[in-house]
């Protein structure tokens, strides 16, 4: 009984914080999805118009469709990057293994607008990399490498998020008990028999971890497609940002908001089913 | 012969990622005291003029003073809130943990557009202005997972005995809490305070829908991006943020590993 009112005590603040600023904007926003967006003027009538033009509109299909092409190939492509990198730290950089994660974690501790921003000053036409080639006579005049495109939404988001991938990996890695694979050589595998029957399978939580770590937060993504993607690079976040920002039609945006909302809450929980949420993580 | 070039292969591939991912970040601070307008080659010469000019902006210096207040006040909201919360779900299993835990850490992976988006809505449905303000009370809801799993972390080191001695000595629980709990979390505290602390600081996503006029430093920032002759400012207050935080990050992972140690030696 005592416990119980101490435990109520401790949870009551928080819980009612989280409660008031995050789940209550959450209802409302639910609520506003059923308002007739005309002109940017919530009308307190009850409409299923909007989730009737969001089931209809081929163009947030496409934009939704590419969105979802964007993170699969951003969380695809860090995840086969990020594996060498922990396989190295943990097979072969011995003990020097945990300040070298530290060192490439370190970057990501950085504002991330800063980050993509200095790309940008990179990449872009009047950008480091142009002049650079400019004065080295490698080309004659400057042109955009790799700005305003869906590559480069790309190329930037693999850049944030492979330390984030890589981080899961290492604890997969360096959880799997090393006897193992002197067991497997001493009964004959070879080297990549060992990698693909001991050690990939006993790394696949740590994988699957990683690959998740990047695909949810991408999902969402809509700063790095506002710097350096341009028109054709843009994404879902932009959409429903466009949403409120500039078209001014709340309640369409919350429709996209819970669309996404629910689509990224499938994702969690298949990733909590693939296993326990804390052994994905390696704490 | 496999195995022997293995290592060098694996090394120069560690190398290349890391060498990627902090050239932007070089570049960054190497051109902050180039003397020309352009983040171009070649270099014109070392200044300090745009490091001088910041101190001069007004605006900017009203930014960082925004940005200052917005991230005191959120951390030290959230790491009270998330040390409670902390306390709760280590110390008592019962019924309610669960929810709250999946409530607490659900804020991890919702994207920030939506979290922004439902806040404006929320604010604007209630009459509450658009301020740096606003943004702070977002800034609580995105910081208290962190804070919450750094106490958690330093919590379960220590058996809760420690709490029952100084309450058979004559402490309320509320006093046990207060003089036994908290100092032996202080580490963990700090460390909290202080990630809280940079994430708010560099919070753009959210912030850029609730701050209204108050503009936060990342939010001025990227306002600032359209006007090329102001990138060498810009350019310079990047180079001191990212150095300061990368210094603050550094403390912070030393103070979480100084926190770590004497707990497992108080466990057993």
């Amino acid at each position: 009984m005592e416990n119980r009112g101490r435990f109520i005590s401790l949870i009551g603040p928080p819980g009612l914080y989280l409660f008031l600023f995050f789940l209550m904007p959450l209802g409302v926003m639910f609520v506003y999805s059923f308002r007739a967006g005309i002109s940017g003027v919530a009308h307190d009538t009850f409409t299923l118009a909007n989730y009737q033009s969001f089931l209809t509109n081929t163009h947030f299909h496409r934009l939704l469709r590419q969105s979802a092409g964007v993170s699969l190939a951003v969380s695809t492509i860090s995840t086969l990057l990020a594996y060498p990198l922990a396989y190295y730290l943990v097979f072969r950089a011995g003990s020097k293994r945990v300040t070298l994660m530290t060192l490439l974690i370190i970057p990501t501790w950085t504002s991330y607008l800063l980050r993509i921003f200095s790309w940008k000053l990179i990449l872009g036409s009047n950008g480091v990399l142009n002049s650079l080639l400019l004065s080295l006579g490698l080309v004659e005049k400057t042109s955009p490498i790799l700005i305003y495109s869906r590559g480069a939404v790309i190329v930037t988001l693999i850049y944030v998020w492979v330390p984030f991938v890589a981080l899961p990996i290492f604890a997969a890695l360096e959880r799997i008990d090393k006897s193992l694979l002197e067991a497997a050589a001493d009964l004959g595998c070879k080297p990549w028999e060992a990698f693909a029957r001991v050690t990939l399978p006993l790394s696949l939580p740590g994988i699957v971890a990683g690959f998740f770590f990047a695909l949810i937060p991408t999902l969402g993504e809509f700063v790095t497609p506002l710097l350096v993607g341009g028109a054709s690079g843009s994404m879902y976040g932009n959409l429903i940002q466009d949403q409120f920002m500039r078209a001014l039609n709340w309640p369409m945006g919350s429709v996209m908001s819970l669309a996404m909302l629910l689509a990224v809450l499938f994702l969690v929980f298949i990733l909590t089913r693939l296993g326990s949420l804390t052994d994905l993580a390696g704490f | 012969m496999n195995t022997r070039r293995f290592p060098s292969l694996g090394s120069i591939y560690f190398l290349a990622i890391i060498v990627l991912l902090y050239l932007p970040i070089a570049l960054l601070i190497i051109f902050s005291f180039n003397n020309a307008t352009a983040m171009v080659f070649p270099f014109k010469g070392f200044t300090l003029q745009w490091y001088g000019k910041l101190f001069q902006n007004r605006e900017l210096l009203k930014a960082v003073g925004n940005s200052l207040m917005v991230g005191l006040c959120s951390s030290l909201i959230a790491t009270t809130l998330g040390t409670m919360g902390a306390i709760a779900i280590v110390r008592y299993n019962l019924p309610g943990r669960t929810v709250f835990l999946a409530v607490a850490a659900l804020p991890l992976v919702i994207p920030y557009v939506i979290l922004g988006v439902s806040l404006l809505i929320l604010f604007n449905e209630f009459g509450i202005p658009l301020s740096a303000f606003a943004a702070g009370l977002a800034h609580v809801i995105i910081s208290i997972p962190y804070a919450m799993l750094i106490v958690a972390a330093r919590l379960v080191g220590f058996p809760n005995n420690l709490e029952e001695a100084a309450m058979d000595l004559g402490a309320t629980y509320w006093g046990a809490l207060l003089r036994v709990t908290i100092p032996i979390c202080s580490p963990a505290l700090l460390a909290a305070f202080l990630l809280c602390f940079t994430m708010s600081f560099d919070e753009f996503a959210i912030a850029s829908f609730l701050v209204g006029v108050d503009a936060t430093l990342p939010v001025y920032l990227y306002s600032q991006l359209r006007f090329p002759t102001r990138l060498p400012t810009v350019v310079a207050l990047a180079a001191i943020l990212m150095t300061v935080t990368i210094s603050v990050m550094l403390f912070n992972e030393w103070l979480r590993r100084a926190g770590q140690n004497p707990a497992k030696r108080v466990g057993k």
